[in-house]
C-alpha cells in the first residue's frame, strides 16, 4: 500500500498547480499560525536594567520599568518606550500592532488609509488590517479545518454504520438525514446566536450540527458496494468482528472518495464562518475575522482596502484550495492508475 | 491453399501504457480458408481474444501493431481507412462475444438491436427488417420468436441472450464468424446446445469461423485445424486428431495432460461423522406493496440433508441458480438459514452469533474469484496471519510469522514473498494465498465454492493436486461446490446433484457417474464428458 501512496503523491505532485497551492497554502498557514510573533503591540523581548523581560508571555507592571503605575505597561505609550529605551533596548514584531489594537494617533479619522505605519490602512476603529488579515486568516483555517475533522469524523461514522448494516438502521438514517437536512439552517443559527454569545467552539458545534451530512452519502454508497466484496465474506467467515471487518476492510475504500472531498469541505466550512460573520452572527465583537472585514468594507465604501483586502484573501485562499482539490481528486482518481 | 480467406503474416501486437510497452501478440500467422473453423486455444493471457480482434481493430487506442498484415478476402485490413473497416464489421466479419448480458444494450428492445445491424449495412425497409429479425430468431432457436422480439435483454436467460447475439451476429450472412469463447460463461447444458447451433449454422451458410476457447473438449468437437496459443505465439497448428494422439509441442502435452482426471484418494468409511444437515432451508421473502408485506419465497435451498464423514469430500454440482452456492454460505452460517446443521456436537443454528465466531477457526471457505477474495490493501502475510489475531490470540510476532511461513510452504508458496502484496501474484497463486488463510487455523472442513472455475486448466490441476495432498495431509473434510463434473469426479467421494433449491440425486461418486438414476443427472454427466 505504501507504494500506491507513493505513486498517488507523485501524481499529485506532478500537478504544479496543486502542488505549489499546496506549497503556499501550507507556508501561508504556518506563518499565520505565530501571528502573535508577527503582528503584536507587545515586544518580543525587552532588556532593562541588566534584566530580560518577555511581555508576550508575561505582564509587567509599569513600575517595574520605573513609570507611575501599577497596571501592565503599555508598550505603545511613547512615555514607556522612552523609559525602556533609557536603559536598554527592545525588540519589536515586524507589524506592531495585534488584531486588537487601536492605533490613536491617525491624523485623521478611521479608516485611514495604507501609510507607513498601517501598511494597508486601519478599519473603523483604527485597527491595522494586515494585523486583522493575518489573525482573520488563521482562525478562518483552524475553524475549518476543526469543523471538516469533526464532520468527516461523525459523516463517516453515520455513513460506515448505514452502508454496513442497511436495512432499518439505514433507513432510519436515511430519513432523518432528509428531514435533517431541510431545516433551515441558517434562520436556526440566527436564532441560536441570539440565545447564547457564540465563540468559536459554540459556532463550531452549531455549524457542525448541520454540516456532518456531506460525507454520507458517498460512504454509504461505498460501504454497500464494499460489504459485499468477496474479501469482506471471507473475513466474516475468518470470524471478525464487525468493526474490525469495518475498519479493515471496508473504509479504506471509503477513504479515497472521503479524501478527494476534503479540500472542498474545508473551503465550505471557510465560507459558512465567514458569511456568518458578514451578517455579524459569528465570532464575538472585536475577533479578527474575515468576514467581519467584508462587512466593515461594505459600509465603507470611501475606503476601498478594506473590502479589497477582505476579498484579495478570501479569494486566493479558496482558490488554493479549489486547485488542492482537484490535485488531490486526480491523484487519487483509479483511473488513472495502470 | 484452395480459398484462403484470411490471412495473417507474423502480425505483433503491443500495448503501450505511459511509458510501458507490453507485447501482448508475436509474430503470429495463420491462414483461414472459406468454410473451414480453425479453433484457437490457450491460457487466458495469451494473446488468442488479442489476434481475433486485431482482424477488426477492435481493439483499444492503446494498441500498437509493430510489425505484420491481415489480409481479408485479399484487402489489408491493417491498412485500410477507418470508413472500409465498418462496412467489413458485423457485415462480412461479425463477433460473437463471451458476456451474452454485456453485449447486449439493456436498454433496447431485443428487436430493435438486431434491425440496427440490418439498417447498417443493408438497404431495407422496417417491415422487411422485422420479418428478417423474426425469421432469424426462429432459426437460432428461439422459442416464441414474436414476443422475444420485443422483450428487453434482462428478461431472456443466459442461453437465449447468446442466441440472440448468434442471430444478430449471422443476419447479414458474414464470411467469417469470430466465436470469442461463446459458450464460456453458459451453463454446461446449454453450452452444448450453443456449440450444436452454431456448427449447424456455420454448415448452413457456408462460412468460416474463428473459434477462441480454453477448453480443449470443444476444439476437438468443433474445429477443423487447431492453433495452440501460449504467450502471444503460436507454438502448434494441426488437425484436432494429431493434436490431441501426437502433440509436437511440450506446451500442447502439457495442455491435454492438465485435464483433471482420476478419483479421490480412498477414504476410510470407519470415520466419524463430522457434519449432518438435515432440512436445510434458505428462502428469500418476496415483499410487495408500501407495507412490504410477504406474498411468497423464493426457495434458493428448499430442505436438503446430507452426513458428511471426516476426512471425505461431498461434491454439490447443479447448473447456476441452483442454490449449490446458496447451500454452501447457508452451512457455514453465512447467511440465515432453518433447518439442523449439526458440526460434531454444535447445532449451528441454535447458536449466537459470538459463539459462532468461535467455531469459525473449525470451518473455513474457499472462493470462486481468488483476487476478490483478498483484500488489495493487505500484504500476503497480514491476509495469512489475519485469524490467528481472533482465534489465536497472545501470540508475539515472531511465533506469528513463523505460523505464517511454515503454512505459505505447506500451500508451496516461497515465504520470501509474503509482503508483497495480492496483485503481484498470478491467479493460482491467488488461490494458495486463500488455501493458506483457511489452513493457518486448522480447520476441520472447508466448503471450496468453485475454487478452481476461474483458473486455467493446468493451474486448476496444481490446485487440485494441493487440495488432495493437504486433504491427505490434516485428515481435512471439504464440501466441494462445482458446475464442472470432470473436477468433481477428480475430487469427491460422495456427490448431491441439485436443480432449483432440492436434491435431485445423491450418492457416492462413481455410482453416481457410472449409474446415474436421474435424466437431470444423465444430461449433467453427457454434456461435461463429450
Amino acid at each position: 500500500m505504501k507504494r500506491i501512496n507513493q505513486e498517488r503523491w507523485n501524481r499529485f505532485k506532478a500537478n504544479r498547480r496543486a502542488y505549489v497551492s499546496l506549497y503556499v497554502f501550507g507556508v501561508l498557514f504556518f506563518v499565520t499560525l505565530f501571528s502573535e510573533l508577527i503582528a503584536n503591540e507587545k515586544p518580543l523581548l525587552i532588556y532593562h536594567d541588566g534584566e530580560f523581560f518577555c511581555p508576550l508571555v508575561k505582564d509587567y507592571a509599569e513600575m517595574r520599568f520605573g513609570g507611575e503605575f501599577e497596571t501592565p505597561a503599555d508598550y505603545r505609550d511613547p512615555y514607556v518606550m522612552d523609559l525602556i529605551k533609557a536603559k536598554g533596548w527592545m525588540i519589536r514584531p515586524l507589524i506592531p500592532f495585534s488584531y486588537h489594537t487601536i492605533n490613536y494617533n491617525l491624523g485623521r479619522p478611521a479608516p485611514s488609509p495604507p501609510s507607513r505605519t498601517n501598511w494597508i490602512g486601519t478599519d473603523d476603529r483604527g485597527r491595522d488590517v494586515l494585523a486583522r488579515l493575518l489573525y482573520g486568516f488563521r482562525i478562518s483555517v483552524l475553524f475549518g479545518l476543526t469543523l471538516t475533522l469533526f464532520s468527516s469524523a461523525i459523516g463517516i461514522t453515520a455513513g460506515a454504520v448505514q452502508g454496513y448494516y442497511g436495512g432499518i438502521p439505514d433507513i432510519l438514517g436515511q430519513r432523518f438525514i432528509e428531514i435533517w437536512s431541510s431545516l433551515p439552517t441558517l434562520f436556526l443559527l440566527i436564532i441560536l446566536s441570539s440565545v447564547v454569545q457564540p465563540n468559536f467552539w459554540w459556532l463550531l458545534g452549531i455549524t457542525l450540527l448541520f454540516g456532518w451530512m456531506s460525507l454520507v452519502g458517498v460512504v454509504r454508497a461505498e460501504f454497500l458496494r464494499g460489504r459485499n466484496f468477496e474479501y469482506v465474506t471471507a473475513a466474516k467467515a475468518l470470524g471478525l468482528s464487525d468493526m474490525r471487518i469495518i475498519f479493515r476492510h471496508v473504509l479504506p475504500n471509503a477513504m479515497v472518495a472521503s479524501i478527494t472531498f476534503m479540500p472542498f469541505i474545508l473551503g465550505g466550512s471557510i465560507t459558512t464562518l465567514t458569511s456568518l460573520d458578514f451578517l455579524g452572527f459569528g465570532l464575538p465583537v472585536g475577533s479578527p475575522s474575515l468576514g467581519e472585514l467584508l462587512a466593515q468594507g461594505k459600509a465603507n465604501m470611501q475606503a476601498p482596502w478594506l473590502g479589497l483586502s477582505a476579498f484579495i484573501v478570501l479569494s486566493l485562499m479558496f482558490s488554493l484550495l479549489v486547485f488542492i482539490g482537484e490535485g488531490v481528486r486526480d491523484a487519487l482518481d483509479p483511473r488513472k492508475v495502470y | 491453399m484452395k480459398d484462403t480467406l484470411l490471412t495473417i503474416e507474423n502480425l505483433s501486437v503491443s500495448f503501450q501504457m505511459g511509458q510501458r510497452t507490453t507485447k501482448a501478440v508475436e509474430n503470429v500467422s495463420l491462414y483461414l480458408e472459406k468454410g473451414e473453423t480453425l479453433g484457437i486455444v490457450g491460457e487466458s493471457g495469451s494473446g488468442k481474444t488479442v489476434t481475433a480482434m486485431s482482424i477488426l481493430r477492435l481493439l483499444p487506442g492503446s494498441a500498437v501493431y509493430p510489425s505484420g498484415a491481415i489480409y481479408f478476402n485479399g484487402k489489408d485490413c491493417l491498412g485500410m481507412e477507418d470508413e472500409d473497416i465498418r462496412k467489413i464489421r458485423g457485415n462480412r466479419i461479425s463477433v460473437v462475444f463471451q458476456q451474452p448480458m454485456t453485449s447486449l444494450n439493456p436498454l433496447h428492445r431485443v428487436g430493435k438491436q438486431i434491425r440496427e445491424t440490418l439498417f447498417l449495412h443493408q438497404t431495407i425497409s422496417r417491415s422487411e427488417a422485422d420479418q428478417k429479425a423474426l425469421a432469424w430468431l426462429d432459426r437460432v432457436g428461439l422459442k416464441n420468436p414474436a414476443t422475444k422480439l420485443s422483450a428487453f435483454p434482462h428478461q431472456l436467460s443466459g442461453g437465449e441472450r447468446q442466441r440472440v447475439m448468434i442471430a444478430m451476429a449471422l443476419i447479414n450472412e458474414p464470411d467469417l464468424l469470430i466465436a470469442d469463447e461463446p459458450t464460456t460463461a453458459l451453463d454446461v447444458t446449454v453450452q452444448a446446445q450453443i456449440l450444436d447451433l452454431i456448427q449447424d449454422l456455420q454448415r448452413e451458410l457456408g462460412m468460416a469461423m474463428l473459434f477462441i476457447t480454453h477448453d480443449l473438449g470443444i476444439v476437438k468437437k468443433i474445429a477443423d485445424r487447431v492453433a495452440v496459443m501460449k504467450e502471444g505465439e503460436i507454438v502448434e497448428t494441426n488437425v484436432p486428431d494429431l493434436i490431441f494422439k501426437a502433440p509436437a509441442h511440450p506446451y500442447t502435452r502439457h495442455l491435454i495432460d492438465s485435464e483433471p482426471k482420476g478419483g479421490p484418494d480412498l477414504a476410510d468409511d470407519g470415520d466419524k461423522t463430522l457434519l449432518e444437515v438435515s432440512g436445510l432451508k434458505v428462502w428469500f421473502p418476496i415483499q410487495k406493496g408500501i407495507l412490504r408485506r410477504t406474498v411468497g419465497h423464493v426457495k434458493a435451498v428448499d430442505g436438503i440433508s446430507f452426513t458428511l464423514k471426516k476426512g471425505h469430500t461431498l461434491g454439490i454440482v447443479g447448473e447456476s441458480g441452483s442454490g449449490k452456492t446458496t447451500a454452501g454460505f447457508a452451512i457455514l452460517k453465512l447467511n440465515n438459514s432453518t433447518g439442523k446443521i449439526l458440526l460434531g456436537e454444535n447445532s449451528l443454528n441454535d447458536m449466537a452469533g459470538t459463539q459462532i465466531r468461535e467455531l469459525r477457526k473449525r470451518m473455513q471457505i474457499i472462493f470462486q474469484d481468488p483476487l476478490g477474495s483478498l483484500n488489495p490493501r493487505m500484504s500476503v502475510a497480514q491476509i495469512i496471519g489475519e485469524g490467528l489475531s481472533i482465534h489465536a490470540p497472545g501470540l508475539n510476532p515472531e511465533e506469528e510469522d513463523e505460523r505464517i511461513m511454515a503454512v505459505m510452504e505447506k500451500v508451496g508458496l516461497d515465504p520470501a514473498v509474503r509482503d508483497r502484496y495480492p496483485n503481484e501474484f498470478s491467479g493460482g497463486q491467488h488461490q494458495r494465498i486463500a488455501i493458506a488463510r483457511a489452513l493457518i487455523l486448522k480447520p476441520e472442513f472447508m466448503v471450496l465454492d468453485e475454487p478452481t472455475s476461474s483458473l486455467d486448466r493446468s493451474v486448476q490441476f496444481q490446485v487440485l493436486e494441493l487440495l488432495k495432498s493437504l486433504q491427505k495431509g490434516f485428515h481435512l473434510t471439504y464440501i466441494f461446490i462445482s458446475h464442472d463434473l470432470k473436477v468433481v469426479r477428480s475430487l469427491c467421494h460422495d456427490i448431491i446433484v441439485m436443480k432449483d433449491g432440492v436434491v435431485v440425486e445423491s450418492g457416492p461418486s462413481e455410482k453416481i457417474f457410472s449409474r446415474p438414476e436421474q435424466e437431470y443427472t444423465r444430461k449433467l454427466i453427457a454434456t461435461a464428458f463429450h
